[in-house]
């Protein structure tokens, strides 16, 4: 049985990891409200932004547009939103998991990273990695959102890349994220006529594009791709606060388990002791008296 | 009671909803000039190029600086999808002039490498700002 030093040391120990575990838990807390309501605020873009496009495509009809049409290259481009740091559980995990299990040859694809975790893990596995986006996680602005699509957009226009995804990780709630891998282009335009053909049923006068069809895509689609990395960002921001909290919550109340562990181990030491020490006393104390 | 005459006007920002009401009417510039919109429009969509957004409700006008982004236009009501839009009280005027003056400057002594289309841009929504505040 190990000594009452060893077992005092350990709970030590413990208990200080437990601390550290508390506060990060603390201060994720607060930072997932944050993240939460600045994802909540920006849903209605979203929204609006999706249904508007999904609209235009429906009623667009057979436009032939590049943004339309995969392109010549085979390779495929993935915007990989993680996090920076660590100790978030299986946040970071199941966006690489979704990428190396998925149904993609590793030759074929091209990372445009957004978040250090993201990135190393996907070098090690082979991936090669065109941009690294990380700074923005932190505190995702628009402006971050746009460069990353122009970049993006640039490499489909110049035939480096023939299809875009995004891989993100959706904030359904505080305790449900879902890892979600996203094709932004070419549109999915099959896709979106069966969300729309339902809309469309009660559907009012025509649309009318002005400028006419090709130059409001031309402006659109981009616009729309911003949008949804910016979704993307947002929402992951607020899982991995998420996640982190969860997993930090779980990490205190393991430590307390094993604090309450030691704690008996520790009391049942004690008392071994004085017990020992009784017996030792009286027998001395018999030895002298007979 | 409300007007027969006002429509639903929405303008959404990536960060917020930047404005939600019943409005008579509502201008702003677009790529093809600029328009104003009553209710019973016939439904539109048109990109917003940098230009006042003037949303005039039952009793009173407000403006705001609208830059990028794009309108879907119904017939009773109207949703602006803008990428960036700000509210007088929200912009610098100093600023606003001093990049006005950078981009004329720019447009001035322009070279091959000077990119025109940015520079104009700017220059819109430097003009665009000053506009709102005046």
């Amino acid at each position: 049985m190990a000594s009452m030093r060893d077992i005092k040391r350990r709970k030590g120990s413990i208990q200080s990891t437990q601390q550290i575990t508390k506060a990060m838990k603390l201060v994720s807390t607060v930072k997932l409200q944050k993240a939460k309501q600045r994802a909540e605020k920006s849903k209605n873009y979203f929204r609006c932004m999706y249904e508007t496009v999904v609209s235009m495509l429906a009623k667009a009809g057979n436009i032939n547009h590049p943004y339309l049409h995969p392109g010549n290259s085979e390779k495929k481009g993935i915007i990989v939103i993680t996090s920076n740091r660590g100790l978030a559980g299986g946040y970071n995990s199941n966006i690489v998991k979704l990428i190396t299990q998925g149904s993609f040859r590793k030759e074929d694809v091209v990372v445009y990273a957004i978040g250090k975790k993201g990135r190393d893990a996907l070098l090690r596995y082979g991936y090669s990695v065109r941009e690294d986006y990380s700074d923005i996680v932190e505190e995702p602005l628009y402006s971050d959102a746009m460069e990353v699509s122009k970049k993006v957009l640039d490499d489909f226009a110049n035939g480096e890349i023939g299809e875009i995804y995004l891989a993100y990780t959706g904030f359904k709630n505080t305790v449900v994220h879902e890892p979600t891998l996203l094709k932004l282009l070419p549109v999915d335009l099959g896709a979106a006529e069966g969300e729309a053909s339902g809309d469309a049923q009660e559907n009012r006068a025509p649309m009318n594009f002005e400028p006419e069809d090709d130059r409001a895509l031309d402006m659109i689609i981009p616009k729309y791709v911003t949008s949804l990395i910016f979704g993307g960002l947002v929402e992951s921001v607020a899982s991995e606060n998420g996640a982190r909290m969860q997993a930090m919550d779980s990490a205190t109340s393991n430590a307390e388990e094993m604090i309450d562990h030691l704690t008996l181990m520790y009391n049942r030491a004690r008392q071994g002791s004085i017990t020992q020490e009784l017996t030792e006393i009286i027998a001395g104390a018999n030895a002298i008296s007979m | 009671m409300a007007d027969e005459r006002n429509f639903r006007l929405e303008v959404i920002t990536p960060e917020r909803v930047f404005y939600e009401g019943d409005v008579n009417m509502v201008e702003f510039n677009t790529t093809e000039g600029e328009i104003g919109i009553y209710k019973g429009h016939v439904p539109m969509t048109v990109i917003i190029n940098p230009g006042v957004l003037t949303i005039s409700e039952a009793d009173r006008a407000r403006n705001a600086a609208l830059h990028a982004g794009f309108v879907e236009i119904l017939q009773d009501k109207v949703t602006v999808l803008a990428e960036i839009v700000e509210w007088p009280e929200e912009i610098d005027k100093a600023r606003a002039e001093a990049a006005k003056a950078r981009a004329e400057e720019r447009l001035r002594t322009k070279t091959p490498e000077t990119d025109i289309m940015r520079a104009e841009t700017a220059l819109q929504r430097a003009i665009a700002r000053i506009n709102v505040l005046s």
